[in-house]
């Protein structure tokens, strides 16, 4: 099919099979590899990228399911966005797979998370290096909230 | 992925009656969110081939009353359910059930309708569905049902759906008494269940169970005897003679047996 969507701003048009995965036509048809895949199951959220807003696993969406949406990616960031410089501030990112999902997925939030909040927001990204707390306390202060004594580099 | 994509043809549906036509003529598997079918064709243990996109039917997303009773468009995601007013004050325990559901991102795209279709027995809406007496409704061009979710399914993965066939809504009429959910997976977030219980507190208790027998399954006999005034010792006697869960790459058989009646007397302390 030919397919119609806005990717990270920019009005696209390819031909992909309808029931290609998004995560396969991002990577190798577009050349955005930013986006990983992980368990291939929806459960590590490396694959995450927002369709309209809304954070979703692009290794089990058909790509004929973003006809006409505006997909956001993490190049879609530019690599200077606030989040990015509190990851690399915070050492949110170590070995780096989840990290792209990591982003996208907390990018979602609204203005003014509670911890709570942004714990449920990234409850479907799993990362096994940092323990998660660089993570917390980076997505926290890029919303300008303090993080709790206990995620407080010492 | 473990399965080639050139083999597979999808048709996409732009409302209802197109659907059903379409199902009427040929043979598909409908796909909504993807959530399960596209695990399974990462997998390749796919078997379907050919495939009815009905992620575009607005109409199957309400969430409304009609007259006391609760109808839930099959197209409804957990998202909307967690953020809907009138299940949280209706059914609390689905919006719990859908929390726990995944991560945000297949509480996004998983549907209520899906989750019914899918007919897992681990299927984390289904105790609860089971518990409050719900009616699913499925439409085919010939015309419409309404099968209670306790005759749906017909054993493991089977349903008594005709392949014309699509659900269109769940149904729940008002539920009296207090409800209670708990999951009980690996871990908080991201977990299939070992168990997965629903309860309604009511004279005549209701309790529903998965991942404890090839399908969602109510415990009538457990229930009778509370609703007859059994202590909760003797009532998880009961349980643990009603249920026959099995060993499983999850869990095993008798580690569900004692989970299921710890849940069991949590509900009653709980909801007492």
């Amino acid at each position: 099919m030919t397919l119609r969507f806005v990717l990270n701003g920019a009005k696209t048009e390819l031909d992909a099979h309808p029931m290609a995965r998004l995560l396969d036509v991002l990577r190798e048809e577009c050349a955005l590899t930013g986006s990983k895949e992980g368990c291939g199951e929806g459960e590590c959220g490396a694959c995450t990228v927002l369709v309209n807003g809304e954070p979703v696993c692009s290794c089990i969406i058909p790509v004929a399911h973003v006809e006409g949406a505006a997909v956001l990616t993490i190049e879609g960031l530019g690599g200077d966005h606030p989040l990015q410089h509190h990851f690399m501030n915070e050492v949110g990112a170590q070995c780096g797979i989840c990290t792209p999902g990591m982003i996208m997925a907390a990018m979602a939030l609204g203005p003014a998370p509670t911890l709570e909040d942004v714990k449920t927001a990234l409850a479907g990204n799993l990362c096994r290096c940092t323990g998660y707390a660089a993570i917390y306390r980076a997505v926290m202060k890029w919303r300008g909230l303090e993080a709790p004594p206990s995620m407080v580099a010492e | 992925m473990r399965t080639a994509i050139s083999e597979l043809d999808l048709r996409s549906a732009s409302s209802l009656t197109e659907a059903l036509a379409i199902l009427r003529d040929e043979a598909r598997t409908p796909i909504a969110g993807a959530t399960d079918v596209y695990v399974a064709l990462n997998f390749g243990t796919l078997k379907p081939k050919r495939f009815l996109d009905i992620w575009a039917l607005d109409e199957l997303r309400s969430i409304s009353l009609s007259g006391d009773t609760l109808v839930i468009g099959s197209l409804t995601t957990y998202t909307s359910l967690i953020q809907s007013p009138i299940v949280g004050e209706r059914l609390p325990m689905l919006v719990e059930a859908s929390r726990l559901v995944g991560g945000v991102q297949i509480q996004n795209r998983g549907t209520i309708g899906g989750n019914v279709a899918n007919a897992s027995p681990a299927g984390d809406a289904l105790p609860v569905l089971a518990a409050a007496d719900a009616v699913i409704v499925v439409r085919s061009d010939a015309g419409e049902r309404r099968v209670p979710i306790t005759q749906f399914y017909t054993g493991y993965r089977a349903t008594v759906m005709t392949p014309d066939e699509l659900i269109v809504a769940v149904e729940i009429a008002p539920v009296e008494g207090k409800q209670w959910f708990r999951k009980v997976g690996t871990r908080a977030a991201q977990a299939i269940s070992k168990v997965v219980v629903a309860g309604v507190r009511a004279p005549m208790p209701r309790i529903a169970f998965g991942s404890i027998a090839p399908t969602v399954v109510r415990v009538p006999e457990t229930e009778r005897a509370l609703g007859d005034g059994a202590t909760i010792d003797d009532a998880e006697g009961v349980l643990a003679r009603e249920i026959a869960p099995i060993d499983d790459i999850r869990s095993t058989a008798e580690y569900r047996r004692r989970v299921s009646m710890n849940l069991l007397r949590r509900f009653w302390a709980e909801t007492g």
